[in-house]
């Protein structure tokens, strides 16, 4: 029973190659038009105004970098307003650390240097994280090929096979494949 | 085609007319004599008189004679009030030349951003040369008004340019020093030689880009591509000597290495700026119809860059300044935080921390009145940073943003205008055959 269910699970999903992101382009405004869900689009580099034809989702990534800059602000504030003026105030160039707003020049290039830290690194792990990357991942990647000159574009099928085939090829892929893939 | 607006084409007449009275009457009202300038002081109640023991002796960077000769020590109360005398004979002049340089620069920051879409050989941007080219039109009239208000320093009409005095140099061993290179005469062939080659290359430049529509091969193109990365060569190092010439030697004793890029950051902001804020407003009159919002996002991100770009630069001058605190550097920003306090740091907020919050978001970028307000708020922004260049040391604390200075950026800003639009409608607004253009035509974000 229980092996069943597991095999329901899994689903056929049809795989449409290509090899140029022009073709590639319009084969999935063709596929969108005639109203399936693309499950994926695996390609070797990133194709400019794919996510908008697919209809993806505005990224949100934009925001937690923002959010993450004012946290590196704020480390680099509390954390310079500790070391230099509280814990062990020093006489610079004649310049005594007795506050931190009069001292503040100083501390720019820091406050500088960890927003955009905080900014960028945060925001690459929020990327790997949300794309369920990790170190030691098994690729998720259907064929190697989309790793170099193809690119894959996934529909999964449900008792259309033969339309989308009919549909797929006329898009101009080079090969199309059936293949069971687990749902996540 | 594009034809001016009459409304348009009144409305910069009536700024030129107004403008004009306002700067005549700022003229007419600066003082005369020693007398009314304590007479006028006076008047205005004694908000200055406090401070004037602190004041003659740290502000007087700019007149470097009067510090020179006090040595040290306060001047007498004759030889203060003859200094503020300067001053507020100063004010009209430095107002028009504040004004005309701003507009000027606008002019000249486009034809860099201009040359440098040309040497790139640039895709994006070719719907937009003729509104480029209109701007840089602008460096004719305005190039040659700032160039003859320098000829009126040499001749002694105004005390912009202390260095220019004989006086004060005979009494001054830096200013005699420098004179091989800072005297009136070699000024003024520096000025004009800039002055040629950038309204050369400019009108080489607009005639090729006619002639390429007409033609039938790509001749006219390379050979606009060829100029204009030689022209680049040019501008770089004539830009940079022109802002030490026309700017920093206001203050003839102190001197920064990066004020070149500094002031270039600014003419390119503002110039990048000008673009945006014209090619809106044709679309919103139903030309330039092929630039879509892809364009406009772009010019926005350059609006932002470059702010970014030149607070970098700004603080970098300032910090090195303020860390090291070397007295005769450190003069220069005390003069500024002391008695520019508001212009100073208000200049901060209105070139950076407003492009910055206002122009982060993607989206923002694309919506047009957006990208307007925030153009004017930086070009407010690069008005004060020129302001604050000239200003301390040409008037002191004698500043106000009162009837000369705004009668001369309504007058500058009404030619700016009558002069751009009057270029912009003299060739259609869209090149017809840059090879470019079709990639321009299809430029998407």
């Amino acid at each position: 029973m229980l092996e069943l269910e597991l095999e329901n699970m899994a689903s056929k999903v049809l795989q449409a190659f290509y090899n140029d992101d022009d073709v590639l382009m319009h084969a999935v405004k063709k596929v969108k038009a005639a109203k399936h869900h693309i499950e994926e689009v695996y390609c070797p580099f990133p194709v400019h105004g794919l996510d908008k034809a697919m209809g993806l989702e505005p990224t949100r990534i934009a925001i937690t970098s923002f959010m993450y800059g004012l946290v590196g602000l704020t480390v680099a504030i509390v954390m310079m307003n500790f070391i230099m003026i509280k814990d062990w105030p020093q006489d610079i160039g004649g310049k005594p650390s007795f506050s931190y707003i009069q001292n503040m020049p100083a501390f720019v290039p820091i406050m500088f240097e960890l927003t955009v830290f905080f900014a960028a690194h945060l925001m690459v792990i929020t990327f790997y994280l949300r794309s369920r990357l990790w170190p030691f991942k098994k690729a998720e990647n259907p064929d190697v090929r989309t790793t170099d000159d193809h690119f894959v574009m996934e529909i999964e099928v449900h008792d259309n096979e033969k339309e989308l085939r009919n549909l797929l090829s006329d898009t101009g892929a080079v090969e199309i494949n059936i293949s069971e893939k687990d749902l996540h | 085609m594009y034809t001016v607006s009459n409304r348009l084409k009144i409305g910069a007449i009536i700024l030129m007319i107004a403008g004009f009275a306002l700067t005549f009457y700022g003229f007419y009202a600066a003082p005369k004599t020693v007398a009314q300038s304590k007479e006028m002081l006076k008047s205005h109640g004694d908000g200055h008189g406090e401070s004037h023991g602190a004041e003659v002796t740290v502000v007087d960077e700019g007149h470097g004679s009067y510090s020179e000769k006090a040595g040290g020590h306060t001047m007498t109360e004759a030889e203060h009030d003859e200094h503020v005398f300067h001053q507020l004979s100063n004010k009209p002049w430095a107002a028009v030349y504040v004004a005309a340089f701003f507009f000027f620069m606008i002019a000249l920051g486009v034809l860099a951003f201009y040359a440098i879409q040309r040497a790139a050989q640039a895709g994006w941007s070719p719907l937009l040369f003729r509104v480029m080219e209109g701007i840089t039109s602008y460096i004719v009239p305005g190039g040659i008004i700032v160039f003859v208000i320098l000829v009126l320093s040499v001749m002694h009409q105004n005390h912009l340019f202390v260095w220019m005095d004989k006086t004060v140099v005979a009494k001054d061993a830096l200013l005699q020093g420098k004179a091989g290179y800072l005297n009136p005469t070699f000024f003024l062939i520096r000025a004009a030689i800039f002055l040629a080659g950038w309204i050369g290359y400019r009108e080489y430049s607009r005639k090729l880009s006619l002639a390429q529509d007409e033609s039938d091969d790509n001749s006219n193109f390379k050979l606009n591509f060829r100029i204009s990365a030689a022209f680049l060569v040019f501008y770089l190092i004539s830009e940079s000597i022109m802002s030490w010439d026309w700017i920093m030697s206001v203050d003839p004793h102190w001197f920064s290495t990066l004020f070149g890029w500094y002031i270039f950051a600014s003419m390119f902001v503002s110039g990048i700026t000008v673009i945006a804020m014209v090619t809106i407003y044709l679309k919103s009159k139903g030309y330039l119809e092929e630039v879509n919002d892809s364009h406009i996002h772009d010019l926005a991100k350059f609006m932002f860059g470059i702010s970014i770009f030149w607070t970098y630069l700004w603080f970098s001058q300032f910090m090195l300044i303020w860390y090291a605190n070397i007295p005769e550097e450190v003069t220069y920003y005390i003069t500024r935080i002391e008695d520019y306090n508001l212009p100073f740091f208000g200049m901060v907020a209105m070139n950076f921390l407003f492009p910055v919050l206002l122009l982060m978001n993607s989206d923002y970028k694309r919506l047009n009145w957006f990208v307007v307000m925030a153009g004017i708020v930086i070009l407010a922004g690069h008005y004060m940073d020129i302001f604050n260049a000239i200003m301390p040391a040409t008037v002191g604390d004698q500043w106000y943003i009162g009837i000369p200075e705004i009668g001369a950026i309504l007058f500058f800003a009404g030619l700016f205008i009558f002069w751009i639009f009057r270029a912009l409608a003299a060739a259609p607004l869209q090149p017809k055959r840059n090879p470019f253009i079709e990639e321009s035509r299809h430029f998407h974000y």
